[in-house]
């Protein structure tokens, strides 16, 4: 027994090491800029480059559209699959799964070549119409990882009852979407918005082939060109993503209480 | 005699090359409560679910207060219903789920209100309007959900087993709650169980269903003391079935074991010789000769179970075996294992099945 519990200590610094080692080593050679003396000058470099806020806003704006699409289009999906069409799963996981598959630089290809301006749909004859095209190939990205959200949250709720007594109570598909599925798969809603939120914030492939102000390219081309503030930008990357997942944590209160998660 | 209030004619369903549920007609009386019984897959939950709209008959019409519903929508139909799992909104307060269908029907929030108070009231629990559906036991839950049912003032009332997932005191109360504001608030009702006891204690027909037809429709008087077929028989109560072999079908003479036995009215569609089945209620049947009863058959104990205020006795007649009930009683010991006795009962309690 107590050599059990040794043993899970042992394994359990190791992994503390693993992770935490390197994330101190940057964050001390970030404040490494002023020569002789620790300093955030290569935050203040950071957070004052014009290009950073911009970029930043830029895909903070495209993380948004894309969190917005994809739940309109896989929660209203996966909640028809389990309810109408289940023998359809099969082939809708694997469709989603494509993504993980096919590498984002054949799928930008394929848009280059489908959207073109001379094409029927010219998605990349304006900045509007690439920026669209940049939101449906995040959508399409974040796929994965936003239906498996999603159908795990419905799977802890009785769908087709729910669904035949708001229907029977004289809802329409609407109402009870908005009203009764959703806010019971809030929380997985929430967590694929989360996951979403972290692939397009770094996102690098698609938004440099569309040639779009996002803040993935400017990541890279800071890394390849400056020593301190890549650093800097690393850990603030790391503070992006640890404050949402304790947004998460935080609105994940003020989610309806279910039967499933009665804290 | 006025229309029904309900009307299923020639209903049929198939899912594929398989028929559930064949040529079902009911007609049901405006405040009525009916039930449908039978065991799993005889096809009385889809009846239900074809008239709350849950699925569309392949064959045949469903007609509520004159109007034919069988292609509207169950958002149309303007029933309520209360299904075996709750199905309480979980996002949901009880009074907003109690409301839900009054905020869909677009009424008016202090209408609203009113309405969900007065529902609270009905089930006996006002107290509870701010707790969620995990907050409550089962039986409160069914409660919410028989609330939440009635609350929009549905034309019809059906009720999918709504009992079978509480323990059996509550089963109980709750049952009599159901027909009790059922009564009070004259909907018409339809009550599916697989429960003959709850069947039989709070329905005014009862519509006994086995393979996708209604075997026999009718108060529960008549199912259980003149069951129209073997399995209405079989299925509701407890029963002994003899075989008999026909001797002068005319007068209803028919032979169990090499005894005479005198049944009430000439045996239609049978000739001598013919095998019939033949059904005893135990409680018809007293062990020895007894005044009043004009038919006896003699036979050998062939087991005795003391249960304290009764004993269950069973009188093996040949190849029958008659099962049958006495009290006990402290001046006579009970039956010994395989001593001769006689059993009696009217003629008139035994019935033939078909």
């Amino acid at each position: 027994m107590k050599s059990g519990r040794f043993w899970a200590w042992v394994v359990f610094i190791l992994g503390a090491g693993y992770f935490f080692i390197p994330l101190i080593a940057t964050v001390e050679f970030s404040m490494r800029m002023r020569r002789g003396a620790y300093s955030f000058d290569a935050y203040q470099i950071v957070l004052g480059d014009p290009r950073f806020q911009a970029t930043f806003m830029y895909s903070v704006i495209a993380a948004i559209f894309t969190i917005i699409l994809g739940v309109l289009i896989v929660v209203p999906a996966a909640y028809w699959i389990r309810l109408r069409l289940p023998q359809l799963r099969p082939i809708v996981e694997f469709i989603t799964l494509l993504p993980l598959v096919i590498p984002a630089i054949v799928i930008v290809f394929g848009y280059i070549r489908m959207y073109g301006s001379s094409s029927p749909l010219p998605f990349l004859a304006s900045d509007p119409g690439t920026n669209a095209l940049l939101v449906i190939g995040y959508a399409t990205l974040a796929l994965p990882y936003m239906y498996r959200a999603v159908d795990t949250g419905l799977r802890t709720i009785d769908v087709r009852t729910l669904t035949e007594a708001a229907q029977i109570l004289g809802a329409g598909w609407g109402t009870i979407i908005s009203r009764v599925i959703l806010p019971n798969v809030l929380i997985a809603v929430l967590s694929g918005a989360f996951l979403t939120f972290a692939i397009v914030i770094g996102e690098f492939t698609m938004a440099s082939l569309l040639n779009r102000p996002a803040f993935g390219p400017y990541l890279q081309n800071i890394g390849a060109n400056r020593a301190y503030e890549p650093a800097a930008l690393a850990i603030i990357a790391f503070a992006i993503t640890w404050g949402c997942m304790s947004l998460i944590q935080i609105l994940s209160r003020f989610a309806p209480k279910s039967a499933n998660r009665p804290n | 005699m006025a229309d029904p209030f309900l009307s299923i004619q020639h209903v049929r369903k198939s899912f594929g090359a398989t028929t559930v549920v064949e040529d079902f007609n009911l007609d049901v009386e405006p405040g009525e409560f009916v039930s449908f019984l039978g065991p799993s897959g005889c096809g009385k939950t889809t009846v239900l679910r074809m008239v709350a709209g849950f699925e569309e008959p392949s064959a045949g019409k469903i007609v509520v207060g004159g109007k034919d519903i069988t292609r509207l929508k169950p958002n149309q139909r303007n029933v309520g219903m209360v299904f075996q799992a709750y199905a309480l909104f979980p996002n949901l307060t009880v009074a907003q789920n109690i409301g839900f269908g009054l905020k869909v029907a677009g009424m008016a929030k202090a209408a609203i209100d009113s309405r969900v108070a007065e529902m609270l009231d009905i089930i006996k629990l006002p107290q509870m309007a701010d707790r969620y559906p995990y907050q409550l036991s089962g039986g409160q839950q069914q409660r919410i959900a028989l609330a939440r049912a009635i609350a929009p003032k549905p034309k019809l009332l059906l009720l999918d087993e709504p009992l079978s997932a509480l323990d059996a005191k509550v089963r109980v109360s709750l049952r009599e709650e159901i027909r009790s504001i059922q009564k009070k608030l004259g909907i018409t009702t339809i009550f599916v169980t697989h429960d003959q006891e709850e069947a039989l204690s709070i329905s005014d027909r009862i519509a006994v269903m086995y393979g996708g037809k209604a075997e026999q429709v009718g108060t529960p008087f008549e199912i259980y003391n003149r069951p129209a077929t073997k399995f209405v028989a079989n299925f509701v109560g407890t029963l002994n079935v003899l075989e008999g072999k026909v001797t002068d079908a005319a007068s209803g003479k028919v032979q169990v074991n090499a005894q005479e036995v005198s049944l009430k009215g000439k045996l239609n569609g049978s000739k001598s010789g013919d095998t019939l089945s033949l059904a005893l209620r135990p409680e018809a049947i007293s062990l020895g000769r007894q005044p009043g009863h004009d038919t006896s058959l003699s036979g050998e104990i062939a087991e005795v179970h003391f249960l304290g205020s009764v004993i269950r006795v069973r009188v093996g007649i040949g190849g029958n075996t008659v099962s049958l009930d006495t009290f006990n009683n402290s001046a006579t010991p009970p039956p010994v294992v395989g001593e001769k006795a006689d059993i009696s009962f009217s003629s008139g309690d035994m019935l033939v099945l078909h």
